[in-house]
């Protein structure tokens, strides 16, 4: 058995799962403190469906909670990021182009010194290990407590960014530090943006942790504590504390990789209709097809890979407008207000929920508060609901070829069982709680993305040797070597450079292995 | 100089929007340009802009660019003092003045290079480039065709290392150039096809600075109008649209240093059932409908995101990526004999019926 949760912003959604079959699914309320939400999800389950806490083999754990933590700003660290590139770099320092709250937030320093790599591996210059102690003595003396470090082409060679970290632990003993090769790949304002994020919620993950570990342990759990990453692979919670920017995208990635075990479809589009909006994404062999532009979180660009989701504004709590000849409904939205203002809860607002109870969708709230509405109008909306959403997902398939649509989400009864353009709507049993599945079932992966240098005649070997080791280090993250395999592959020569050079990149995932 | 504008901070999102447009698909993503510029520019004040029929015969004209590999250029930042380096060093040698900064190419980063560079030395911009879009190679301008010559040009390092080339041809200034490029790590700045005042006026393509932010400025009302940016692209440059459709497969190589590649794009909407394909040489340069050529370098071949509007890069292309292509005219002197000997089909390697 092995239990998914999902923290979200609003719900604790909690499975119970034998291999892919839910024996229980419960939604509760996130709380303050986070962990006594999970402690009371995993209660609920136990009351659902009585289990043995030594049977749990392990438990998975998705949230949204540090990418919101960013986007408050609130419970970030005093930070420092220190690039090496000197003589280059100057014109644009660390955080050049961050919204100044949030480098007021984390009390944001940066620091430039000699160091980083040619893309050809020379030195740009030699590291200073004198100018590194004293921008050290400098952070110590400002109260700095999580330490980013970059260096020009990091992902090519690491060494500068590593000796760095020495240099700098030695002075600032306690201080976490963050490494920029560790988290992102080339672009270094991009990368270095993600490094001084993650640096920024070091603290914040720490005590996050361990609050998620001591509420397993303390429902007698004893298995391993796993967190759902934004590709949709697990890290341990070692890993968890030392990465916390790697959470970020993992919300919607849940909510894909869910809606995919559930409907029993790994290609297909995916509709999760919340509150306020419904997201679409679309999964390819049961993973999401990642966006390919530059992602801005916060107002912050970084390069991480995050899914391809379309966002439109239609959810359970959508206002709806208008007459029948020309309904509106969204993008304003109760919200969470929904089972305040909503007319079958008693208010006097009339939302999305309300026509699809009008419809006889959905038994929720009063309906005799609904009976009233014109007929023609509940029809119209929910057309308008319908056409919406076969646009968006026709906007997102890649191919003319008919693409099965799961619908997912509380708010998904407003969808019809068919759409126009792409067919039947698949709407599988526990579609509520889909995020907490998707945690449940996520695997172990494996990445490697750098830039090669190829000889003629030898593109085969260096592309055999860059998947041995994406597949090498999955293994090493817990996987199951029988059911490692490549699951994406790109190779993108680099233009001007001599020698045929190539950036590569390679993901493998498994299966977890599970002990005992 | 009653006619003089300037360019603000609050300039720099359109220009760098539209400088992606007439990039057509290479010039290197002008983010860093647009950042420099706006480092350059909140420190030094706006860069008065200069229209190229204002310029007085005898100015003496430096375009100014950035040299190497778009792939480089986002890991390996400039220095401060780099940016204004490359043409304060030719500026020496040529034992002149500098009055006027321009733009080699208007498309991609080095639209906003110039911008910098302007700022940081004090001085006026040229609203004028000498391409009218991107092009891979240093020779590929018009200037080359009124007999201008690329050297003396002036290359400079982060570190501070400064070379002046003075070479018997245009194609060994490419050739050298991209040598020491190489040697500089793949990102340096350049100072090239030193001109004077009237010969700018002659041989460079006027009005580009502004024509990159009126379609960034376009694009970006007809969104938030709700309009299509598309429209607005191909009204604005006389062009036409090719296709739209879904990618379906890119196909990249390296060749002789140049990202060489193919897409191939399956038709949607009124497209439906047709193919595309776009070959490219980081930018676009042929684009070709069932088999059959319907637009070729010197013109431009632009790849814009079918919702947004906004450009996409042929190093950012990729499966399902849902695009419509434009074509449009090039400078007319890009059609004259010589001018595509210089940066015709043909001179990319492939054969077109005109």
């Amino acid at each position: 058995m092995r239990i998914g949760i999902d923290v979200g912003g609003t719900n604790t959604d909690a499975v119970l799962l034998d291999g892919r079959r839910v024996l229980a699914a419960v939604k509760t309320s996130t709380t303050e403190d986070v962990t006594s939400g999970i402690v009371t999800a995993i209660g609920e389950l136990q009351r659902q469906h009585a289990f043995d806490p030594a049977a749990v083999r392990a438990v998975m754990i998705g949230t949204t909670h540090f990418i919101n933590a960013l986007v408050e700003a609130r419970r970030l660290a005093p930070t420092a990021a220190l690039r090496l590139s000197l003589p280059a770099g100057a014109s644009l320092p660390p955080m050049v182009d961050w919204p100044r709250r949030l480098v007021d937030a984390i009390s944001g320093r940066a620091y430039l010194c000699h160091g980083g790599h040619e893309f050809d591996g020379r030195h740009i210059a030699e590291l200073d290990e004198g100018e590194l102690r004293k921008a050290a003595e400098d952070m110590g003396r400002a109260g700095v407590r999580s330490v980013a470090i970059s260096s020009v082409f990091s992902p090519v060679n690491a060494e500068f960014e590593t000796r760095a970290a020495e240099i700098v632990a030695a002075e600032l003993p306690g201080v976490a530090i963050s490494l920029s090769h560790e988290i992102g790949r080339i672009g270094l304002l991009e990368r270095e943006n993600a490094t001084v994020v993650n640096a920024a919620l070091r603290e914040l993950a720490a005590h996050i942790v361990d609050g998620l570990a001591s509420s397993v342990s303390g429902a007698g759990i004893t298995a391993p504590l796993y967190l759902s990453q934004n590709d949709g692979t697990l890290m341990d919670v070692d890993f968890a504390r030392r990465y916390p920017v790697a959470t970020f995208a993992s919300g919607p990635t849940n909510s894909m990789r869910g809606a995919a075990v559930l409907s029993g479809l790994d290609t297909c589009a995916v509709v999760d209709v919340g509150g306020t909006t419904s997201d679409i994404g679309v999964l390819a062999g049961g993973f999401p097809r990642e966006a390919t532009t530059d992602v801005s979180v916060a107002g912050i660009r970084t390069n991480f890979r995050m899914p391809d989701v379309l966002s439109i504004g239609i959810g359970g709590g959508s206002l709806v407008t208008g007459e029948p000849a020309d309904v509106a409904v969204g993008p304003r939205s109760v919200g969470y207000e929904l089972t305040a203002k909503a007319l079958v809860f008693g208010g006097d607002t009339l939302t999305a929920t309300d026509i699809a109870v009008a419809a006889g969708r959905v038994a929720i709230g009063d309906p005799e508060r609904v009976a009233h509405l014109d007929p023609d109008l509940v029809r119209a909306a929910l057309g308008r609901i319908a056409a919406d959403a076969a646009d968006a997902v026709d906007r997102m398939r890649t191919s003319a070829e008919p693409l099965p649509v799961v619908a997912v989400g509380g708010g998904s009864i407003l969808l019809p069982d068919e759409l126009a353009g792409t067919g039947e709507v698949h709407r599988p049993e526990h579609y509520a709680v889909a995020n907490a599945i998707g945690a449940a079932i996520a695997q172990i992966g494996g990445e490697v993305d750098r830039v090669y240098a190829i000889e003629p005649g030898h593109r085969d070997s260096v592309v055999d040797e860059a998947k041995q080791e994406a597949v090498d280090r999955a293994v090493a993250a817990g996987a199951s070597p029988s059911t490692v395999e490549i699951v994406d592959f790109d190779e993108v020569p680099i233009p001007y450079l001599p020698g045929n050079a190539t950036r590569i990149r390679v993901k493998a995932v498994g299966d977890l292995q599970l002990g005992g | 100089m009653g006619t003089t504008r300037e360019i603000t901070l609050s300039d720099l999102d359109d220009i760098s929007r539209g400088a992606a447009i007439l990039g057509t698909g290479g010039g290197g993503d002008p983010y860093i340009g647009r950042l420099l510029a706006t480092a350059a520019l909140r420190e030094h004040g706006p860069v008065p802009l200069v229209d190229l029929g204002e310029l007085e015969p005898g100015a003496a004209v430096l375009p100014v660019a950035m040299m190497g590999a778009p792939t480089v250029m986002v890991e390996k930042l400039p220095s401060v003092d780099q940016i204004g380096l490359a043409a304060t060093t030719l500026a020496t040698y040529l034992g002149r003045e500098l009055t006027h900064v321009a733009c080699a190419e208007a498309g991609g980063v080095n639209s906003l290079i110039p911008v910098a560079a302007a700022a940081q030395l004090g001085l006026p911009l040229v609203d004028a480039d000498g391409m009218g879009r991107a092009f891979p190679e240093i020779q590929m301008v018009l200037p080359t065709l009124y007999g201008i010559r690329a050297t003396p040009m002036a290359i400079a390092d982060e570190k501070g290392n400064r070379g002046v080339l003075d070479t018997v041809d245009n194609h060994w200034a490419e050739r050298l150039a991209r040598s020491a490029t190489i040697d500089m790590g793949c990102s340096a700045m350049i100072s090239t096809y030193a001109m004077t005042g009237a010969q700018a006026r002659d041989s460079l393509v006027p009005g580009t600075l502004s024509l990159c932010a009126e379609l960034g400025a376009l694009v970006r009302s007809a969104r938030a109008g709700f309009r299509d940016p598309v429209d607005a692209v191909v009204a604005r440059l006389g062009g036409r649209r090719l296709f739209t459709g879904k990618v379906t497969d890119v196909v990249r190589r390296t060749v002789t240093g140049f990202a060489r590649g193919e897409a191939t794009l399956a038709g949607m909407d009124g497209d439906t059932g047709a193919e595309l394909v776009l070959r490219f040489q980081n930018e676009h340069l042929v684009a070709e409908r069932d088999g059959t050529t319907v637009a070729a370098v010197p013109d431009l071949v632009c790849t814009l995101d079918r919702e947004s509007g906004e450009a996409v890069t042929t190093e950012s292309l990729r499966y399902g990526q849902r695009l419509t292509v434009i074509a449009a005219p090039a400078d007319p002197r890009w059609h004259s004999p010589e001018g595509l000997a210089l940066a015709g089909p043909a001179y990319f390697g492939y054969e077109v019926a005109r």
